[in-house]
């Protein structure tokens, strides 16, 4: 695949760990506009690392991050939000003892558009209406399923650019993962840019323009979402087949 | 023995009195912890130089010999400026020791915690050190110097043999700490920042993924905390009547009981704590002896941290998803 001429997203080389251990070796990972994109891999592959380095979480050992053309390495966390650049995180990380309401009003953290941040809730409200029901309930007490839209909606509420979800269909119940995926979908056809890490393979890959497959901290393929379905490596390693 | 209504409710006046100094002061530990799980072991020592910057402060102003209204102005120039000083001193504690410290292991703040701790407690030797009049000139640096009864203890309610007294002085410290206490409430509650800092304690990582910058909050979080101790502070030497370098150690013991009886990192625990540590205190100075009460505090705290570690009104265990 060649490399895009301005991608909205670049990481190049990318180097981090804990400790003693390194994680990832030197990922490299471009996001066009517009795109979902897609990284599988098994547990430990660096997935979760890799996007706690863009958001600038975990420090960075190497390597270079750009976003809309601009170098991110070196901005603290709470800089990359205001760039246009949001995650959902793994396992949720709701506010636990916050209530919905107050969950979505710290994901509008950096804006004091009070009209913008209205119509966001509104469209928030639209793409996971039990939000609305729930609004004045501690953020802990939602089930699973329900927290997750609640995190998906958070990290809405930023008005961002681009999109990172990590493992939104984790632990959650069957029906819950459909209408997270439908959302995706619906984000997708209004023009939003997403990074998705999934341990759900197959539902990723079919949602994805394209893929990057990780292993031990390494991008060992890559490809548009329909041929690495057809892959027979990917088939046997990550779909079960 | 016959119980005496009339004492018991003025032992239980003095104790709330005393107790809502304590719970101001605890709030310090219990924001501090609340959000980065420190126990700030420097908070009673900040309290301290605060006394010592307010006495600075009475004599550079000659506020000692003010009356009637000015020395009501008085009081609220002593109680903005040793809020603010105390506040800006916690704020820098937090930029210069703690946060580099961010990642690190819990122990290793809270042993700096003791060091700042340690710095403090000399920083106040030295200061009480110096030849100012208002520390009594030419006293030792570690004697008690007077602080000026600047608020009377003149009674409003009662004052005869035989009544429960109710003084200016009980009025002026629940004056200040109660709203401040509601207006803490208000903050943490509805204001942006409130919930930010809300948030920071229960999830930082979350929080920074919101835009959040935890560290801005985190000292804000020191700055407010420390500027309720320099209320605290004020109030607490008025009401005593001398202050010590050593001041920190005692009123920062009660303080700390208090937080940890009403369950630390909670804000109603730390003000139930503290009232309850005062009626303790008073009734321990009116029932048993005086010499007894710091015995009964360290008590309270030794079974408290045995039999229920997370307070009254605290968590259980920390919920992480």
């Amino acid at each position: 695949m060649s490399p895009m001429a301005t991608p909205l997203l670049a990481v190049r080389d990318l180097r981090a760990g804990y400790g003693a251990i390194d994680v990832l070796h030197g990922i490299s990972i471009e996001v066009a506009k517009g795109e979902i994109v897609s990284l599988i891999g098994a547990n430990g592959a660096g997935k979760t690392s890799t996007l706690m380095c863009i958001s600038r979480v975990l420090r960075i050992r190497g390597g270079s991050i750009s976003f809309q053309g601009e170098n991110i390495t070196d901005l603290l966390p709470d800089t990359v939000v205001r760039r246009g650049l949001a995650q959902v995180p793994e396992g949720r990380k709701i506010f636990p003892r916050l209530t919905v309401g107050e969950n979505l009003e710290m994901g509008a953290y950096i804006r004091s558009d009070a009209e913008g941040i209205e119509a966001d809730r509104a469209r928030v409200f639209t793409l996971f209406p039990v939000l609305k029901e729930r609004l004045s309930q501690l953020g802990g007490t939602l089930s699973g399923g329900e927290q997750q839209m609640l995190a998906i909606g958070r990290a809405l509420m930023s008005r961002p650019t681009m999109l990172m979800m990590d493992e939104p269909s984790m632990g959650i119940a069957p029906i819950l993962v459909a209408r997270i995926f439908e959302a995706v979908k619906e984000l997708r056809s209004e023009g939003m840019t997403i990074l998705l890490v999934e341990q759900n393979a197959r539902a990723a890959l079919k949602l994805a323009d394209r893929g990057y497959v990780l292993e031990t901290g390494h991008v060992v393929m890559t490809d548009s979402g329909a041929e690495l379905l057809k892959s027979s490596r990917v088939r046997e390693a990550y779909l079960g087949d | 023995m016959e119980l005496d209504v009339q004492y018991l409710l003025q032992q239980l006046v003095n104790g709330l009195s005393n107790g809502m100094i304590s719970a101001l002061i605890a709030i310090g530990y219990t924001m501090v912890y609340g959000i980065i799980e420190l126990i700030n072991w420097a908070h009673g020592d900040l309290c301290m130089l605060g006394a010592f910057f307010a006495l600075t402060l009475i004599g550079a102003l000659g506020i000692g010999a003010w009356s009637g209204p000015m020395a009501a102005f008085g009081v609220v120039i002593l109680l903005l400026a040793t809020a603010g000083f105390c506040g800006s001193l916690n704020l820098i504690v937090d930029r210069f020791a703690y946060r580099p410290l961010r990642r690190a292991p819990k122990l290793t703040l809270l042993v700096t915690a003791i060091g700042v701790s340690f710095i403090f407690v000399n920083l106040g030797l030295f200061w009480g050190g110096l030849p100012m009049t208002v520390f009594g000139e030419g006293n030792a640096a570690a004697a008690p110097k007077n602080f000026p009864a600047i608020v009377p203890a003149t009674p409003i309610l009662g004052g005869e043999p035989g009544q429960v007294t109710l003084t200016v002085r009980d009025l002026m410290i629940a004056g200040v700490t109660m709203p401040l206490m509601v207006g803490l409430w208000w903050l943490v509650r509805h204001t942006k920042l409130g919930k930010a800092m809300r948030a920071v304690a229960q999830n930082p990582t979350a929080a920074s993924l919101m835009g959040i910058n935890t560290d801005r909050v985190i000292g804000a979080t020191f700055f407010i905390g420390g500027a309720l101790g320099g209320f605290g502070s004020v109030i607490y030497a008025i009401n005593n009547g001398t202050i010590g370098f050593q001041l920190g150690y005692r009123a920062g013991m009660d303080a700390f009981t208090a937080a940890v009886l009403g369950g630390i990192g909670s804000l109603p625990g730390a003000v139930l704590g503290g009232l309850l540590i005062g009626v303790a205190r008073s009734l321990s100075d009116g029932y048993l002896e005086a010499r007894w009460t710091p015995t009964l505090v360290f008590t309270i705290l030794i079974l408290i941290l045995v039999f229920r570690p997370s307070g009254l009104l605290g968590l259980k265990s920390k919920e992480k998803v």
